[in-house]
């Protein structure tokens, strides 16, 4: 009898243990359901909604320099291979432009020398990576808002692309904000760092800082800003390179 | 937890003295439902946070926080010789946490240097991006659902009618009781067994109105939109790395609560417990034969 009640008890077991385990791996197959994830992913537009809504224009917290962090890591792309590149590199990138395009009434090629004689903003602002870490930092650079007048966006603008000279995991590598982040005042194209031009690791010559978001909408090495009414058939589609490779959130602002 | 018990609304006639074996009404629907949102909801938003975690396995005090800068709590993988083992650090201090933290190996033998393994994730393999899908979108679940439960419970007088802690409680010596009590494993019977006791009281109003709020607060803090409109949330916990750290100290605070939460169910009678959180219904354990 006690030898029934023991086998009796080791087959529930048995079967508890095997339920368990299928249970468990029923629930990961779940979680990685493109169906579920792209469900559950559309909360992305109730967190832009009501950021935007409770943010309005209100600017990122700015810090003083003796709040600033010792080193500040760099991340993504550190070096750029693309010999264009490397040739303006070598030369200090006096004979460098950016191209301002796309759906703009006035096209512009910017050497940076024109991009330094403009109304400059300086801003110390932490940088949040979306992994967990932050950096703060002091960024100089004009506002992109200014650039924009100068170019004068058509009325059916609705994004920025931020193109880049690097290449990911041998991808190009680009973003893409909205017209609402892209007039904020807090939003420029930096070609300084802590007082300094940037470091190739930090994006030389110029890298977007786009303070209310995280960091990998801020693009590195920007070559060209291209206007544009929508971001489908731009790359992937997903308005930037994490968001095409891997489901990360366009709206970047939690 | 356990040897809870106020009756949703005043017991009928034929219950007004309830005694030990009576089945009497124990959990309004308010409290069972968002007890079961709640138990989904904790359990993804901790395993999708734990994958989080291991995007950067380190936690800072301050404002700012990276690979230069110091960490308090560090979980990594390091190497003597041929020799690989995986680390727990806090405060400087490291052991060795093999196999569980920092180097670990997947159903197929294959070695991972991830802080946390892959049975405690959402989802098992790596991937900061599906985990923050699944994190955030339940993030408004819990918050919502906090939030309407804390009103209801107002309303319907669930907080001052069954977790309000009086004064006569408070007292020191009647606490201590209740921590012997507790300690010999002697829990309320009959009628008794209809109330939180005073310890129960304590770590429910601990969830509700510490750990829970401090939760989504410090994961507010986290996000640089919120920063730049509500810059207090940050900085009242003195910056984003140290919220980071609250946040990872709560989520550890709501699992020990889970732990022990689970003991009691089990040592009260899980059958009579999960009952009582499904259908409301709660049979009094029959006070001890004199």
């Amino acid at each position: 009898m006690s030898k029934l009640i023991l086998s009796r008890r080791r087959l529930i077991q048995a079967g508890a243990v095997g339920a368990g385990g299928l249970l468990l791996s029923g629930c990961d197959r779940l979680t990685r359901k493109p169906e579920v994830l792209d469900f559950l992913g559309q909360a992305e537009d109730l967190h832009r909604v009501t950021q935007r809504g409770l943010a309005g224009d209100a600017l990122a917290r700015e810090f003083s320099e003796s709040q600033m962090s010792p080193t500040f890591r760099a991340n993504g792309s550190l070096a750029v291979a693309d010999p264009v590149y490397r040739a303006h590199f070598a030369q200090g990138f006096s004979q460098w432009a950016l191209r301002v395009d796309g759906l703009v009434a006035h096209p512009l090629m910017l050497p940076l020398s024109a991009l330094k004689a403009m109304p400059q903003r300086t801003q110390i602002t932490r940088h949040d990576c979306v992994e967990g870490w932050s950096a703060i930092g002091k960024w100089t650079g004009p506002r992109l808002a200014a650039l924009l007048d100068l170019a004068r966006l058509r009325p059916e603008a609705r994004y920025l692309v931020f193109h880049c000279a690097d290449l990911y995991g041998g991808r190009p590598y680009y973003e893409s904000i909205d017209l609402v982040e892209a007039f904020h005042p807090q939003t420029i194209l930096a070609w300084a760092m802590n007082g300094q031009p940037l470091e190739e690791q930090h994006g030389a010559p110029l890298r977007l800082r786009v303070e209310r978001q995280l960091g990998y909408k801020h693009a590195k090495f920007v070559t060209r800003i291209e206007a544009v009414a929508s971001l489908a058939g731009i790359y992937g589609g997903k308005g930037g390179y994490w968001e095409d490779n891997g489901r990360y959130a366009w709206y970047a602002g939690i | 937890m356990s040897d809870i018990a106020p009756p949703a609304e005043p017991p009928p006639a034929q219950e007004a003295h309830p005694q030990g074996g009576d089945l009497v009404k124990r959990h309004r629907l308010s409290t069972r439902l968002w007890h079961w949102t709640n138990a989904v909801t904790l359990l993804i938003m901790l395993m999708s946070g734990l994958m989080i975690f291991n995007a950067h396995a380190r936690l800072y005090w301050g404002e700012y926080g990276a690979n230069f800068d110091t960490p308090w709590l560090k979980i990594g993988s390091a190497r003597i010789g041929t020799y690989e083992y995986g680390y727990l650090q806090v405060a400087g201090h490291r052991t060795e946490t093999t196999g569980l933290l920092g180097y670990w190996q997947d159903p197929d033998g294959t070695p991972h240097r991830r802080a946390f393994p892959y049975w405690a994730t959402i989802p098992s393999a790596y991937s900061l991006a599906d985990a923050r899908t699944w994190h955030l979108a339940f993030a408004w679940v819990l918050s919502l659902g906090l939030t309407a439960y804390l009103i209801w419970s107002l309303v319907n007088r669930h907080i001052q009618r069954d977790i309000h802690i009086t004064r006569r409680e408070w007292r020191l010596r009647h606490v201590w009781h209740e921590v012997k009590d507790h300690a010999r494993l002697r829990l309320p019977t009959g009628a008794a067994a209809l109330r939180y006791n005073t310890l129960q009281k304590i770590a429910y109003a601990i969830v509700l109105f510490g750990l829970l709020p401090l939760m989504i607060l410090t994961g507010l803090a986290l996000s640089p939109s919120t920063d730049a409109w509500a810059p207090l949330v940050t900085e009242v916990f003195g910056g984003r790395q140290t919220a980071r750290s609250i946040h990872f100290l709560c989520a550890f605070a709501l699992v020990g609560f889970f732990i022990v939460h689970i003991a009691m169910v089990l040592l009260a009678g899980p059958f009579n417990e999960l009952r009582s959180m499904v259908t409301g219904w709660y049979r009094l354990p029959k006070e001890p034969e004199r």
